[in-house]
């Protein structure tokens, strides 16, 4: 009789505690969205598309944030994209056995290092590389696009780019590299006794095979880029303009969240603020369903929490 | 004839771009890790551990309360989200294969995936808005949401790992639920869990945005869990972006601390997991 009660409550207990874990993420939106009213009330859908943000006359668009943070992980993308699927091909297919592992870790290691370090280094290190460097060389050459054009300050778009996609790249890469690893060793040998060089094997029977859980971790990087925050706001810039140029200095999401939330005296501002964040929230959230799904067609369902 | 040629071309070109990306990627992590080891070595000394920052223009001082903060916090969070985590792990992988498992599992997921910013409005809106005050509680709250998702799902795969045979002895001997489950199949996963754990703590050790307006900083040492609180990585981000050269300095040494720690952290949870295996 004891022992069927302390079961039934221990069951019962722990089903309360995983159900608090949902529960805490219904609060989580809600909480936000009725903390983000006023603003809403106020300035409707215009507020995505307002470019205007003036705390004083507290008007506010979210418009250049958006964009800042958009143009920000593409960019982000579009560096980290190559450079991850060359990694994971390189770990998968083509390394000498013994380097794979170590190699890996080194990746690996990429990933931990937390964003706020990954800003100082942006600051100290890459921005006036960028601006002393690279700039002046992109400028001179490549001119005569608008995106190279303008003053050189370090910090902007093109820098926040930058560490953007080296902090994703272990994302991408590591989940790329365990897709690969999952495409049937016949689907290879197949390839190569038709004849195919080593890169036709890779493009043909392992890129192919694996496009799907592909595309599912470049989405997965893409959630990590819109919401990182630190490093972003460390080198950006942090100016609520739309710029065409790369170089120019910028703002995104999280980062007006990060710099503004504690000088946001006003209601207004403050519900704008939780407005953006909310936005941030849903574009995650179904980017991150996105990648899941994806990921999930291609690995194990028992493989993917770990990511 | 010529055909194969290019082809052959080709395939030394991809492959050659293949590996320059691994090497590219690597060298990069070897340059940050050679400044923040050079800029920060340096540094750090026993005063760096031990004192409070020096008010401006005076040299010396260290980051000793926002170390000691940072471990209030992360002790703090771990109070509540380790136990939250496994009792978790523990309905998803014994209770939870039915709607109401796939809807924490859903919840987890969607936790896992949230910006740590928008972690942070949520604390604020829970904590500081009826508290009125930056408070470590508040920070600890946001560190603790962003450990649960990694404990729970480690806790359920690993807990899901242990064989069903064990289950089956165990009940079999006329042992109770209850006590199979936290005596044998808890025990047999245990270094799995504490895996996870350790993974989340390395995690959260670095974490930034979601303390910015909940355990805000401080600049003296702890004082008390309704009251701000520094943190290790809090003050780097302040020291850097200050004007400051000797604060530049220091926060190169505080990001040294920080990722030998991390680098510790996670260290120590490979090997909890390779003693396993």
């Amino acid at each position: 009789m004891k022992t069927r009660f302390v079961d039934s409550g221990f069951k019962k207990a722990v089903t309360l505690l995983a159900l608090s874990v949902a529960v805490l993420t219904c609060l989580l939106v809600y909480n936000m969205a009725a903390n983000a009213v006023p603003a809403m009330q106020k300035f409707g859908p215009a507020f995505l598309f307002t470019s205007t943000w003036d705390p004083v006359k507290e008007i506010f668009g979210a418009l250049p944030f958006i964009y800042g943070t958009i143009v920000s992980s593409a960019l982000a993308l579009l560096i980290a994209v190559p450079v991850s699927l060359g990694i994971a091909v390189y770990l998968a297919e083509l390394a000498p056995l013994y380097i794979r592992q170590p190699l890996n870790f080194l990746i690996e290691l990429l990933a931990a290092i937390p964003s706020v370090v990954y800003g100082l280094w942006g600051i100290f290190v890459l921005a006036p590389f960028l601006r002393d460097i690279a700039q002046p060389f992109l400028s001179n050459y490549l001119g005569f696009l608008p995106v190279f054009k303008g003053e050189f300050y370090g910090v902007g778009m093109l820098t926040a780019g930058i560490i953007l996609s080296i902090m994703i790249i272990p994302t991408i890469s590591s989940i790329s590299r365990e897709v690969f690893l999952t495409v049937p060793f016949t689907q290879r040998e197949a390839a190569s006794a038709l004849g195919a060089t080593r890169w036709e094997t890779i493009r043909l029977a392992v890129l192919g095979y694996a496009k799907p859980g592909v595309m599912g971790a470049v989405i997965l990087g893409l959630g990590r880029a819109l919401g990182e925050t630190m490093a972003v706001t460390m080198v950006i810039g942090n100016r609520p303009e739309i710029s065409a140029s790369l170089f120019a200095p910028s703002y995104t999401m999280a980062s007006v969240i990060a710099n503004e939330f504690i000088e946001a005296t006003s209601n207004l501002y403050l519900s704008a603020l939780i407005e953006v964040g909310l936005i941030l929230f849903f574009v995650t959230l179904l980017i991150n369903i996105a990648a899941r799904a994806l990921i999930w067609k291609v690995l194990s369902k028992a493989k993917i929490a770990n990511i | 004839m010529n055909n194969c040629k290019k082809r052959k071309i080709i395939d030394k070109i991809m492959c050659f771009a293949s590996f320059f990306c691994a090497f590219l990627t690597s060298t990069i992590l070897i340059i940050i890790f050679g400044y923040v080891i050079s800029k920060g070595a340096a540094s750090v000394n026993i005063d760096f551990f031990i004192h409070m920052p020096m008010p401006v223009g005076e040299p010396g001082g260290g980051m000793g309360n926002a170390i000691t903060g940072s471990l209030i916090l992360i002790g703090l969070s771990c109070l509540w989200s380790v136990p939250v985590g496994i009792l978790g792990g523990i309905f998803l992988s014994e209770f939870g294969n039915n709607k109401l498992g796939a809807m924490v599992r859903f919840a987890a997921d969607v936790l896992n995936g949230i910006p740590s910013i928008v972690i942070g409005i949520f604390a604020y809106t829970m904590f500081v808005l009826p508290m009125k005050s930056f408070s470590a509680i508040s920070g600890a709250f946001a560190l603790g949401i962003i450990m649960i998702p990694t404990i729970m799902r480690t806790s359920e795969e690993m807990l899901r790992m242990v064989p069903n045979n064990l289950r089956e002895a165990s009940l079999a001997l006329g042992i109770s639920q209850f006590r199979t489950i936290t005596s044998v199949v808890l025990k047999t996963a245990l270094p799995g869990i504490v895996t996870g754990v350790l993974l989340a703590i390395a995690r959260i050790a670095g974490e930034t945005a979601p303390l910015l307006f909940t355990a805000f900083g401080n600049r003296f040492w702890h004082q008390g869990l309704n009251q701000p609180i520094a943190a290790l990585p809090l003050q780097i981000f302040v020291y850097a972006i200050s004007p400051f050269d000797d604060w530049h300095r220091q926060a190169w040494a505080g990001a040294f601390v920080l990722i030998v720690m991390v680098f510790l952290i996670s260290l120590i949870s490979r090997l909890a997991l390779r003693r396993k295996i």
